[in-house]
């Protein structure tokens, strides 16, 4: 039985951003409701392997109406309290959410949109999508050509190493998920090569704050879409190589070595099954110990302006990143050695079921800081850097759901007249 | 970044090269570029090379001169050394790769230069060549490149500039990452 439902807005998607753009929308008072399809923070219950915490401290992750009230502020958050964390949001704002409602299309009708989901139609004059930036693996075309024996995995359908056959492990990407599963892995007594392609190191904390207390203070995720010199390039940044720990450990390629796994240069391409990486691993490292140290520069010099010297360990750095001058380019997948491929080599968003022509040739959605470009009503939240730095990461919600509400306002406002 | 206080002028337009960016994003097919060479075998060892034409910007493009390179091996490898050796060629092109990309970023940063030398080696076992060990690659082991430059910047600055050369730099990715090769008879 299929139902023809009216309201003013529709919110797709009952994560984080969705809710706090309900709250936002509720606040005006405008009519909408939450299509989600699965249960509140979906992604948070079926996508996420076990072990998942938050790169950001607990105490950075609040929500519009909603700070972290836990006792363990400087912790970071396990994948099960945020499931917790992001459903008790949605109680306390009242978001109106359907859940169990897959969207299947939305598209432009006269006088807004049409969005059908399971068998419903609904119409609304705006539509939020709010469905996350990390639906889908983002995985190379070069994956074709691992050889069959090779048990392939990516970090929507890993869980656990022991769904891993026996032997070695190609972890592909250095970024958080790389990282972290690469650590893992290796713990349970699989040798781990890492392919290591351009990435973000940042150590865990320094000068006994957290990396992102620093990334906060100084500043720099308050940066402004409409401010970076290259906002291509910084939206598709990799996410930093930091983990989650209780004990706030730094993760980087150093402390990888050191235990025992093996790192080479990114994945370039697999020929009769023999696996080639770059040989410009040396420069890759180069590149991303020069970016730590330019931002630890930065925050040394906020940290003195801000007349803070006294109160902190004094300043330092972290040793290079090192590079085995032996590290080999070839590896050859065929001779049992390795036995799993995982490819943490980044996520893409799902928008397929948009059926409005506002993407770019390469598949992104075109917006103004979330305002689609083309479609007067459609808003995009909760996507990297999508108004701040800030918006990559949870708390960014708060700030973005406040801009975007306002003009869908009053977009509502000027289509009265 | 400089201390000077006349404008860093090393010779590249950047103004050029942001337009030119610029336009060919918005553009993307005129971007698709096709660089070509003829190389015609002289005897022995010894080949020469033109190269004139190539194709970009939606159009066939012409150098302003034809340019022509002759390739030989050293008399050591019983060849009569017309040219330098097809692995010198390869060193050309890596070093003057990013030698200009060291002079496009510094001006693009501000850095003034005054010297710039790139001195660069490339070691390999020839028995890979000669089919004497299937062991040994017929390619370069390792490749070094050794950048001396003068310039109003500091250390740091220095070893960004040549970071970031490596990172835009065509013939570095050409030479430490696989490509594809086809080779046909015509």
């Amino acid at each position: 039985m299929s139902a023809l439902i009216q309201t003013t807005a529709a919110v797709v998607g009952a994560g984080h951003a969705g809710l706090a753009m309900s709250r936002r929308l509720t606040e005006r008072s405008i009519d909408h409701v939450v299509l989600e399809r699965g249960e509140v923070a979906n992604s948070w219950r079926t996508q996420r392997w076990p072990t998942l915490r938050l790169l950001t401290p607990n105490w950075q992750t609040r929500l519009p109406g909603h700070d972290y009230a836990g006792d363990d502020p400087d912790g970071y958050m396990p994948v099960t309290d945020v499931v917790a964390t992001i459903t008790r949001y949605a109680r306390l704002v009242g978001a109106p959410v359907r859940t169990a409602t897959t969207v299947h299309t939305v598209r432009a009708v006269p006088e807004g949109f049409e969005i059908r989901a399971n068998g419903d139609v609904l119409r609304t004059r705006a539509v939020v999508l709010a469905t996350g930036a990390c639906n889908l693996p983002a995985i190379p075309g070069i994956a074709g050509a691992v050889p069959p024996s090779i048990t392939t995995l990516n970090p929507l359908t890993y869980r656990d190493p022991g769904q891993l056959p026996d032997g070695g492990v190609l972890v592909v990407g250095a970024s958080a998920t790389g990282v972290q599963l690469a650590g893992e892995i290796h713990r349970s007594g699989r040798p781990v090569t890492l392919a290591v392609g351009e990435h973000v190191r940042l150590p865990r904390t320094y000068r006994g704050r957290d990396i992102f207390w620093w990334l906060e203070a100084t500043g720099l995720l308050a940066e402004r879409y409409d401010e970076v010199d290259d906002l291509t390039r910084a939206r598709h940044l990799p996410s930093p190589q930091l983990t989650g720990t209780p004990e706030a450990v730094t993760t980087d390629l150093n402390t990888l070595t050191a235990v025992g796994i093996r790192i080479v240069g990114r994945l370039g391409r697999i020929t009769d099954g023999v696996a080639q990486f770059s040989g410009a691993l040396a420069n890759t490292c180069a590149l991303a110990d020069l970016k730590m140290n330019r931002f630890l520069n930065r925050a040394d010099q906020w940290a003195t302006a801000s007349g803070l010297d006294d109160d902190l360990p004094p300043p330092h750095r972290f040793a290079p990143t090192y590079v085995d001058p032996r590290t080999p380019l070839e590896l050859d997948l065929t001779s049992g050695e390795i036995t799993t491929v995982l490819w943490a080599t980044g996520f893409r968003p799902d928008h397929s079921w948009l059926d409005i022509p506002v993407r770019d040739r390469t598949g992104h959605i075109r917006h103004d800081g979330g305002v689609v470009t083309g479609a007067p009503g459609l808003y995009v939240l909760g996507m990297p850097l999508l108004r701040t730095r800030a918006s990559t990461y949870i708390h960014g919600a708060g700030a973005d759901s406040e801009a975007l509400a306002g003009h869908l306002h009053s977009f509502l406002g000027s289509r009265h007249q | 970044m400089t201390i000077t206080d006349t404008p860093v002028n090393n010779g590249v337009n950047v103004q050029a090269l942001l337009g030119a960016r610029e336009a060919l994003s918005a553009a993307p097919e005129a971007a698709e570029f096709t660089w070509r060479a003829t190389c015609t075998w002289r005897n022995g060892t010894h080949s020469h090379s033109t190269l004139n034409g190539f194709t970009g910007l939606g159009a066939e493009q012409q150098h302003r001169t034809t340019f022509e390179y002759d390739v030989d091996h050293p008399e050591c490898f019983a060849s009569e050394d017309n040219g330098a050796t097809p692995t010198e060629v390869v060193l050309v092109g890596l070093a003057s790769c990013l030698t200009a990309g060291v002079a496009a970023v510094a001006q693009f940063r501000e850095i003034q230069l005054r010297s710039v030398t790139a001195t660069i080696e490339g070691q390999m076992n020839v028995l890979g060549i000669l089919g004497a060990d299937p062991d040994i690659r017929n390619g370069f082991e390792t490749v070094t490149v050794r950048f001396d430059i003068d310039a109003d910047a500091s250390r740091e600055d220095l070893e960004a500039l040549v970071a970031q050369s490596q990172k835009r730099s065509a013939v570095f990715d050409i030479v430490t990452n696989p490509t594809k090769v086809l080779v046909e008879l015509a």
